[in-house]
């Protein structure tokens, strides 16, 4: 029987980043539930998350950071946002992103201090290795200040229509250039991701057996230049159809936003909590 | 949707018209008139230009050379770049692309066929009625909240009609709408665009399906691989020309045995897959 040909490194890795953008990004499923979060004004939501995240990067209490994290733990369940989901979306992948920047700064050579271990303590030579007091204050408030921010921007994300939270960008006096390279992002990375992955289907219809190495990265380096190259005439197309139905580079949806009093109430609680985190945490 | 009553002025006037893509020649000395409420076909292989024509006439892209006209005004890069005149332009004229994943790039299928009619600018009530109209007038209401990437080809090819349908525009420019399409989704296409053309739309429809051509013009306008128009005239007459097709590279010279009678003869194929027909 002919093997299956293994699905590489690469292969693996863009279907399944295909299936997470799907998931999350894309689909706006999260972003049309009944929940508390969604039901508020995407201004009110962008300010207020603008504030807290203001305060995160401020406060210099790790306390408080801890506990300015922990209101978003409610927030997301009222949001109908599966808390499983949301914590593993940031806090699995945390300790290989910001981990990895954060880990030299917990031992003596780059935090010297009060030891909390002493790995190596050798007199001749003189070498000595510690993991610091402050070396794991400092990591742990990278990590804390970043797991927190990237919640509240997730949150914000998952629970408003992408649409929306360009326009409430657009309406808050952000450059509209920038705005614009937002929205085209977003949809460059789906076509993009889902022409890659047909390029792999394609091949894998046609293979039997093993590739070698060489041959394998051989291919991977000639598909992304047909990769590249198809995506640029594909994003001409895609250009040209939405100024054929009259995008003149800014984007309008047809939910006018309507600021209720619930609104600024939340937004005025949103902005007092900030401001007592960056009081409190001073 | 009323009869367009501006019948037989006309839409569009092209005169000497050239077009390259960097150096490269898309389309040489074009001369046309398409008049309001007509049906033509563009016929072409792939690569002939017909498809650079309908973005030309969509005011996508801009002749190199000549001129070309809408509505008796001149279509130029700086008369569109005015959003008042662009908008009257773009609300006249509805452009299907060949390629739906092209066209739909709106979050949800509402998103999409609000688009049109949000962004040239019409009242939100009106944007909301004209859309439901499309939605329904379709038959996809139900579609209304999915989004457009996850719609199997026939429903990605009804939003995209329903896209600019919302904007009711005089105009339709339809690239190979045909194209892989399974034949139900082709009749029901057909059936609608036979409905715009009761209804006194202006049709230009870009193809290399000569099964079409009847169904959905009254005039053909042949290019040949060379960029230019090579011929202009009724369906019947244009497709019988057996000499021009093939040497314009729409049919090709196919010899076979047929296998219960013996009898041999040479007959046309489409050309875009000519070796995977049965007999």
């Amino acid at each position: 029987m002919a093997q299956k040909p293994a699905r590489g490194f690469a292969e693996k890795t863009l279907a399944e980043l295909t299936g997470v953008l799907e998931q999350t990004l894309f689909a706006d499923e999260l972003a049309r539930e009944a929940g508390w979060l969604q039901a508020l004004d995407p201004r009110a939501k962008l300010l207020g998350a603008f504030a807290v995240l203001l305060a995160i990067s401020m406060a210099q209490n790790l306390l408080v950071i801890a506990a300015l994290y922990a209101l978003t733990l409610p927030l997301a369940v009222a949001s109908r946002v599966p808390l499983g989901f949301y914590l593993k979306r940031v806090w699995v992948f945390m300790p290989f992103f910001t981990g990895v920047v954060a880990l030299p700064a917990l031992f003596s050579p780059f935090s010297p201090g009060t030891p909390f271990v002493t790995l190596i303590d050798l007199a001749t030579p003189r070498v000595y290795l510690a993991i610091t007091q402050p070396g794991i204050n400092t990591a742990a408030f990278l990590l804390l200040r970043v797991g927190a921010s990237v919640s509240i921007a997730v949150l914000l994300v998952l629970t408003t229509r992408w649409a929306a939270l360009l326009q409430a960008l657009r309406v808050l006096r952000v450059p509209q250039a920038f705005v614009l390279i937002l929205g085209m992002t977003y949809r460059y990375i789906y076509v993009l991701l889902h022409t890659a992955n047909n390029l792999f289907l394609a091949r894998q219809s046609r293979v039997v057996g093993r590739v070698s190495g060489t041959d394998e990265r051989r291919w991977i380096g000639a598909s992304m230049g047909a990769l590249f190259a198809k995506a640029y005439g594909l994003s001409d197309d895609v250009y040209l159809a939405m100024q054929a139905r009259g995008f003149r580079g800014e984007a309008r949806t047809l939910d006018a936003f309507t600021w209720r009093v619930r609104d600024s109430v939340w937004l005025a609680v949103f902005i007092a909590v900030a401001g007592g985190a960056i009081v409190l945490g001073k | 949707m009323k009869m367009s009553n501006h019948a037989g002025t006309p839409a569009f006037e092209i005169e000497h018209m050239d077009f390259a893509y960097q150096r490269q020649v898309a389309l040489k000395d074009i001369s046309l008139t398409v008049r309001a409420g007509e049906r033509i076909a563009i016929l072409g292989a792939n690569g002939s230009g017909k498809s650079t024509l309908l973005k030309i006439l969509a005011g996508l892209y801009f002749a190199t050379r000549g001129s070309v006209r809408a509505f008796g005004e001149p279509l130029t890069e700086q008369a569109l770049a005015d959003e008042a005149r662009a908008f009257a332009f773009r609300r006249r004229v509805g452009f299907v692309f060949q390629d739906p994943d092209v066209q739909l790039f709106s979050p949800t299928v509402w998103d999409e066929v609000t688009f049109a009619p949000l962004h040239l600018g019409l009242p939100k009530n009106e944007v909301i009625a004209r859309s439901e109209w499309a939605l329904d007038l379709l038959n996809i209401t139900k579609l209304r909240d999915r989004a457009p990437h996850r719609l199997s080809g026939g429903e990605k090819k009804k939003v995209a009609l329903a896209a600019v349908l919302s904007l009711r525009p005089e105009v339709w420019l339809l690239d190979e709408p045909t194209a892989a399409l399974d034949p139900r989704s082709q009749t029901r296409l057909l059936d609608f665009i036979g409905e715009l053309s009761r209804e006194g739309k202006t049709l230009i429809t870009a193809t290399h399906d000569l099964d079409i051509v009847e169904d959905l013009a009254d005039r053909v306008i042949m290019f040949c691989e060379d960029h230019e128009i090579s011929g202009d005239g009724a369906p019947r007459a244009m497709l019988a020309d057996r000499a021009r097709l093939i040497a314009c590279n729409l049919i090709h010279e196919h010899r076979h045995t047929h296998a219960d009678t013996g009898e041999e003869h040479a007959h046309h194929h489409l050309h875009p897959a000519p070796h995977e027909h049965a007999h």
